[in-house]
């Protein structure tokens, strides 16, 4: 797939991820380009989260993981051996399946909680920061004046909501969903499906979803998995309406997965 | 069925209230101001108290807490955090049998390390045979309490750019903190009723002490001496010693399970 005429944020170059001597995710390359959504696809068990732990360098952290091939940021291959991984992971801010608010700390320190990681800020910087993550995260409104309550006392969707707010407090130049709204409603899925729209402005955004209508809904790129392998990636208007690959076309009609 | 059930519980029960019941009516009525104040009068007087027993437990078991608590907790978030491999198992197994180590073994070898080649005996070797019998129990719940906090809270740190140690410290133990206190809390109990490890360190102080590299008393030792010794007066201020030891158990088993309804009320 050629990036048209957009910068390119990320991209992975034969990408390959294992566990041991198992591969996860065969050679897989892929472009992001700025201010995008890309949606990863594919049946369980495809590898597309293992791809997506690849990206911020989460994979190595899991039992035996660990890959080959190269992913660039601006460039820059973050698996070079000159560069930091914990430095890796505050460019590229990363959001799970179920939500993580930390359940000692109230909903500001949940937001500040990666800001304090490079330092001592001062405490108008980090209000700031606090405020301009929770109203990007469109969770302002609903919080704000219970900034030092408990996070776990918030709903389902709030949570996830802060966790968005967690990871773009710190300014990444990426944000990775992995299955973001799978353990929401309906309701708690739309806001975070709209503020996916919202939050491409200012990031670049990969989203792994098993919901293919999700995938339609939000994102403007689309690359599907199968079986560890990338099957296709394209456009996503173009993927769900002229798939090029039979397992593309088989997977998005419904015939398997 | 059930009433097989009920006796069994009343059976488990019974001897904790025969126990509590006799201390309180063989010691409360020797408990009053002076027994708390007061230290001992010379052998065959009547009157005086076990302040410097009283004392002397706080400043032991505090030696055991300043020795101790480091170590297990340290020792039981890096089993839990990083005890994956061999030094793990190692240190796990070493925990386990020294949790299963008669206490009066801690005391013979507290007594050949600490007591013989400093030539005399002392607090200080009392806490730290206590700190010994603290460590593995320490480690263990520690371990089990930092294990119980979801790899998920471990990912969400480390993906917001948390080094290793501080994910460990800022939101595991954190996270964990009540457990472990809980933990700890019961640690000191059981510490603080040891008499064995204590015979052979602590030896024990008919004067109030608070010189940590000299004997000193403990209510344990106190008890011991007392319920042992001749006099029907030693045998009163054993029984009130013992509820009085048997009541800072229980307060500290209070606070521990305080401790442990906070956290899960919190929510």
């Amino acid at each position: 797939m050629a990036p048209d005429n957009s910068l390119v944020r990320l991209e992975t170059k034969r990408l390959t991820a294992l566990f041991g001597r198992t591969a996860a995710v065969h050679e897989a390359s892929v472009f992001f380009p700025t201010n995008t959504v890309t949606a990863i696809i594919g049946p369980s068990g495809c590898g597309k989260s293992t791809f997506l732990r690849c990206l911020n360098r989460m994979h190595e952290l899991s039992e035996g993981g660990w890959v080959t091939g190269s992913v660039l940021l601006d460039g820059e291959d973050i698996y070079d051996s000159a560069v930091n991984p914990v430095v890796i992971r505050r460019q590229i801010g990363m959001v799970f399946q179920r939500p993580t608010p930390f359940p000692t700390m109230t909903i500001y320190e949940n937001v500040a909680a990666g800001l304090r990681v490079n330092g001592r800020l001062p405490r108008a910087d980090v209000d700031m920061a606090v405020e301009r993550a929770l109203r990007q995260a469109a969770l302002w409104d609903e919080v704000k004046d219970r900034l030092q309550g408990s996070a776990v006392d918030l709903s389902g969707g709030q949570q996830q909501r802060l966790c968005i707010a967690r990871a773009v407090a710190p300014r990444p130049e990426v944000l990775l969903l992995d299955e973001p709204t799978a353990s929401l409603d309906p309701a708690g899925t739309l806001r975070i499906e709209e503020l996916c729209i919202e939050l491409k402005q200012r990031y670049t955004i990969v989203i792994v979803t098993h919901n293919m209508q999700q995938a339609a809904r939000v994102s403007d790129y689309t690359a599907f998995f199968y079986m560890g392998k990338l099957v296709e990636v394209n456009r996503t208007t173009s993927l769900f309406t002229r798939p090029k690959q039979p397992q593309t076309e088989a997977y998005i009609t419904g015939r398997f997965g | 069925m059930t009433g097989v059930v009920i006796f069994l519980c009343a059976a488990a029960v019974a001897p904790l209230l025969f126990i509590f019941g006799n201390l309180v009516a063989k010691g409360a009525s020797s408990i009053d101001w002076s027994f708390f104040v007061k230290n001992p009068v010379p052998a065959g007087q009547n009157g005086g108290g076990v302040a410097h027993a009283i004392v002397g437990t706080g400043i032991v078991v505090g030696l055991a807490c300043a020795i101790g608590l480091p170590i297990g907790v340290g020792a039981g978030i890096f089993l839990a955090e990083y005890g994956s491999g061999k030094l793990g198992w190692t240190v796990r197994f070493l925990a386990d049998v020294l949790n299963g180590t008669p206490s009066i073994v801690v005391g013979i070898f507290a007594w050949t390390w600490l007591v013989k080649p400093a030539g005399h005996f002392s607090a200080l070797a009392g806490g730290a045979a206590l700190a010994v019998l603290m460590i593995p129990m320490l480690a263990r719940t520690t371990e089990e309490m930092v294990r119980l906090v979801p790899n998920s809270l471990r990912e969400a740190a480390l993906a917001l750019g948390y080094p290793r140690w501080r994910t460990s410290l800022r939101v595991i133990v954190r996270t964990a903190l009540g457990g472990i206190v809980t933990g700890a809390l019961v640690a000191i109990a059981r510490a603080a009723g040891e008499t064995a490890p204590l015979l052979f360190t602590a030896l024990g102080n008919l004067n109030f002490s608070t010189n940590i590299f000299q004997p000193m008393q403990t209510l344990s030792l106190q008890i011991f001496v007392y319920a042992t010794g001749p006099f029907e007066e030693w045998h009163r201020l054993a029984w009130a010693s013992a509820l009085v030891l048997m009541g800072m158990v229980l307060i500290l088993s209070i606070a521990a399970r305080w401790v442990t309804r906070q956290r899960h009320g919190a929510r």
